[in-house]
Parts: structure tokens; C-alpha cells; sequence
């Protein structure tokens, strides 16, 4: 712990928190773009929708070991603390970075820097927002305008993307994310020191992949709703469920 | 060639900076940039001017002392130059050419282009050695090392402390600098004695010096009159993790067995 404390201190330190904090966010994004897929996958036989039952069980995993919602909450608490820390981190380094170059050129010129890895911070901050909203959206329904049914996820996806403003800031949000990681997954590798010209194409290539595999992935959804190629939910579908939607 | 040439005019640190502005005619393509700015300093001169304060040496691209940034790139457009090997057919007749010296907090302007690069010579004295013995000169190959690493280390031993990769880098960060000089020590049998204390020493002296932190445009890399790789930040940043985090501290100490 002193030595971590001790590693924070020097801008290498926050450099690797960036990082590694990244990397978590990276894999629930990852995740949670999976789970969305069953969105795609129908409904059970008893006519609830996978995506649903999915929901239930990020809640009851783990039953009786640990008791209901344990293991959801602790990787809410380490997705909240590495989202915090990340941002945070970033501040405090941006904040150095501009000091150290407090008077610019009269005409600065980029001559490998890749778009993505330039637009960090914007991209950076409209994830930040997003998150906010969709929370505010999809776990706690304040937003939406169609009524919100916990627990009955593909109802509040049907009904929230049939409305073009929804599908447009979500595909908007998506293509931020997807700069953030085109960049943002390699240079993870690259701070962490993990990075060689051996290891480069393979690193550079998973954020390529990630970054559209990651936009295709989680913009199909209101995409394809707003199409209206997706089946309207089932009526009266998941009033037994009482519990929020992740 | 005729040039119209905006130029970083301060007096000394402490006042503020502008650009003049100058006309010249005359250069010839087979000048070098430096010599373009000789050309325009005799004119200034001869006009009762104050001719324009820059830095160089060696003029042949191994000291490390010219420093200029031409037209928003560090040693001007041309990749892996230096401001003296770069040559006035570059350029044509009409252009506008802004001149301006290295920005960074770390490194404040003196007079005009000329800039105080005292951080990179702090950083060096920080940890830039290895202990060798002064006795008689060993035999030169009693120590093998494997040709593509002592090649590599040459890779970074190129570096000659410009300060380009600073001055290219919009976070004002000197990770390229400090990652070759560490490198180049570190990757030699000769280095590994101090190979973790010398990259937390150089590391941290470059954070005192309040350079910005890498952000990973690898900027550095194509601005590098070297071309020096951003491999070796990469490997700077592996041996620092591994100094602060896994490096034993108390080596001798007692150990209880229950």
C-alpha cells in the first residue's frame, strides 16, 4: 500500500492508475456489451425475453453462497471507484500537462497523433455524461417519457428506442466510446510498459477490433429498434420482477 | 528565394515576447536554415538591428543545439533533421516561415530562440551513469553482449538532448529524452548495476522539472531529428513499475518463520 501511495505521487504512478482503471472500465464494457447481444436472442419458453432473465441473474448469481445482489453490488463498487479514480487522474494530469505548456504555437502542427488519441478528452467527457444519463435513464427510469417497468428490460429498451432522440444520443455516445478505446487500449498496454514492436500489431489490433466491435455491438441495439425489426415485448411481461435494470 | 519570415523576438526571460517580422531575399537553395538566419542577422546587423539570438554548434546534426521550431514542427518539415541539415531548396519562393523557439514551462526562453535546457542536464546528473573500474583497459570483448540489443542501445544512445521531443510534444512531456538516455544504460551488461535506482532517479528528476506527462500521440517519435522509437517510453515505464512496486527495499532484514 505505501508503495502504491508512494507510486501515485509521481506522474508515471497516475499514469499506470489511468491505466489499469481503464483496463476495468474496458472489460465491463466489453461485458456489458455481450449481455446486451440477448437483447437479439428472443424470449424463453415461457415467453420472457433472454435479456431479462439475464438481468434477473446478474442479481441471484452466486445464491446462497453470497446473498441476493452481493456480487452485483461489488462490481458496481469497482466500476464506481475506477471510474472516479480514472477521471480524477485524468484531471490532475491534464492539469500538469497544461502547465507545462502554458504558451503554445502560433500555428501547432501534429504530425503522427491520431485523431482519437487528440479527442481523449472530449470523447472522455461525453462518456462521462452518458453514463449519468443512461443510469438516470435505465436503472433508475427517470428519464424516458414511456413508462418504466424495473426488471422489464427489453419493455423499457422497446419503448425508450422508438423515440429518435434516444437513438441518436445513444449512437452518438457509441462512437464516442468507440474513440476512446481506439486509443485508449493501446495506450494502456503502451503506460503499463506491456508494449514492444513484437506485441504492437496484436495490441494495436484489438483496439481497432474493440473500438468497432464495441460500436456495432452496443448502437445495433436502438438502432434495430428504432427500425422496427425488433418483436414488441411480451404483454404484461416481468411484473414479478421488482428489481432494477443494471 | 525571397522569404517573409515571422520570428520569436524576447528580450530575456523576464520580458514579454513577440513576433517580427522580416523580409528576406537572396537565400539560396543550398543554404542551410542556420545560414538563411546568418544571412538575415549580417542584414540585421548592417541595419542597426538587434541581429536574432539562436542556438547551434556543431552544424552537422550530432550536438544537439540548434532548436527551432519551423512552421509548427521541431527542426522544421523535414523528418529526421536537425535545423542545421535542413536545407533551403525545402522551402519556396514567397513562403511565410514562423520561427519559434522550444515551449515548455521546463525550459524558459533566455533571449529569442535561444531556450535554457538546464532540466535535461539535471535529469542526466540524476541517474545518466554507470560505475565502472578506472584501472588498466579491460580486454574489449571480455563482456559479450548479443548484437541486436547492443544495437538497440545504440538506437537510443543517438539521442543528442535537443529537446524536440518536448518541444513536439503537446504535453510538454520529456519522456522520449529521459526513456533513451535510461535505456541506453539500462539495456547494456555494463548499466545493470544501478538499472532501477537509475530509472526512479531520472524519472523523478524529470517530474521535478515539471515536464507534462505522456499522453502516447507519439509525437516525440516523428519530430525526433533520431527518429528514435517510442519502444523505449514502453520500457522506461516497465522498469519504473517494476523499481517502485516489486523491487525489494529491505533486502537483509530478519525474516520470522511463524
Amino acid at each position: 500500500m505505501q508503495r502504491l501511495t508512494a507510486l501515485y505521487q509521481t506522474t508515471l504512478g497516475k499514469k499506470a492508475v489511468v491505466a489499469v482503471t481503464g483496463l476495468i472500465l474496458y472489460g465491463f464494457v466489453v461485458g456489458h456489451m455481450l449481455g446486451n447481444l440477448k437483447v437479439f436472442t428472443g424470449n424463453d419458453a415461457a415467453g420472457e425475453p433472454h435479456i431479462d432473465i439475464y438481468a434477473h441473474f446478474l442479481r441471484t448469481m452466486g445464491e446462497p453462497m453470497v446473498p441476493y445482489s452481493f456480487l452485483l453490488w461489488v462490481a458496481r463498487i469497482i466500476l464506481i471507484a475506477a471510474l472516479v479514480l480514472h477521471v480524477y487522474t485524468v484531471v490532475l494530469l491534464s492539469r500538469r500537462n497544461h502547465a507545462a505548456r502554458h504558451e503554445n504555437y502560433a500555428d501547432p502542427r501534429y504530425s503522427q497523433a491520431s485523431a482519437p488519441a487528440r479527442w481523449m478528452m472530449v470523447s472522455g467527457v461525453l462518456l462521462l455524461a452518458f453514463i449519468v444519463f443512461h443510469l438516470l435513464q435505465f436503472t433508475f427510469g427517470k428519464i424516458g417519457g414511456a413508462p418504466f417497468v424495473e426488471g422489464a428490460v427489453y419493455a423499457n429498451l422497446y419503448h425508450a428506442f422508438h423515440q429518435w432522440f434516444f437513438v441518436g444520443l445513444y449512437v452518438i455516445a457509441m462512437a464516442a466510446l468507440a474513440l476512446h478505446v481506439n486509443h485508449g487500449v493501446w495506450s494502456l498496454f503502451q503506460t503499463l510498459g506491456l508494449d514492444n514492436p513484437d506485441r504492437n500489431r496484436i495490441f494495436r489490433l484489438l483496439a481497432t477490433l474493440s473500438s468497432v466491435g464495441l460500436f456495432v455491438g452496443f448502437a445495433s441495439v436502438p438502432l434495430l429498434f428504432f427500425l422496427g425489426l425488433m418483436p414488441s415485448p411480451p404483454t404484461g411481461e416481468a411484473v414479478h420482477l421488482t428489481e432494477g435494470v443494471m | 528565394m525571397k522569404l517573409h519570415l515571422r520570428i520569436w523576438r524576447q528580450k530575456d526571460g523576464s520580458s514579454p515576447g513577440q513576433f517580427g517580422e522580416y523580409d528576406l531575399d537572396g537565400v539560396r537553395d543550398e543554404m542551410s536554415f542556420l545560414e538563411m538566419l546568418d544571412v538575415l542577422n549580417e542584414q540585421l546587423i548592417d541595419g542597426g538591428e538587434e541581429p536574432v539570438a539562436f542556438d547551434s554548434d556543431c552544424r552537422e546534426g550530432v550536438c544537439g543545439m540548434c532548436s527551432l521550431v519551423i512552421n509548427g514542427k521541431a527542426h522544421g518539415p523535414l523528418a529526421g533533421t536537425t535545423t542545421c541539415q535542413l536545407y533551403m531548396r525545402h522551402f519556396n519562393e514567397g513562403d511565410v516561415v514562423t520561427i519559434e523557439p522550444w515551449r515548455s514551462s521546463a525550459f524558459p526562453v533566455l533571449r529569442d530562440l535561444i531556450v535554457d535546457r538546464s532540466a535535461f542536464d539535471r535529469i542526466m546528473q540524476a541517474g545518466g551513469y554507470v560505475t565502472l573500474h578506472s584501472g588498466p583497459k579491460p580486454e574489449p570483448n571480455s563482456i559479450p553482449i548479443e548484437p541486436e540489443v547492443a544495437e538497440q542501445a545504440l538506437d537510443a544512445a543517438t539521442c543528442i538532448g535537443c529537446g524536440a521531443c518536448v518541444a513536439a510534444c503537446p504535453n510538454g512531456s520529456a519522456m522520449l529524452y529521459t526513456a533513451a538516455k535510461v535505456s541506453h544504460l539500462g539495456l547494456l551488461p555494463q548499466g545493470q548495476p544501478e538499472r532501477y535506482g537509475r530509472v526512479k532517479k531520472m524519472v523523478d528528476q524529470m517530474d521535478q522539472e515539471g515536464f507534462g506527462a505522456c499522453r502516447n500521440y507519439a509525437e516525440c517519435e516523428a519530430q525526433c531529428p533520431k527518429e528514435i522509437s517510442i519502444n523505449f517510453i514502453s520500457q522506461m515505464n516497465r522498469d519504473y513499475l517494476k523499481a517502485t512496486l516489486s523491487e525489494p527495499v529491505d533486502r537483509r532484514s530478519k525474516m520470522s518463520s511463524q
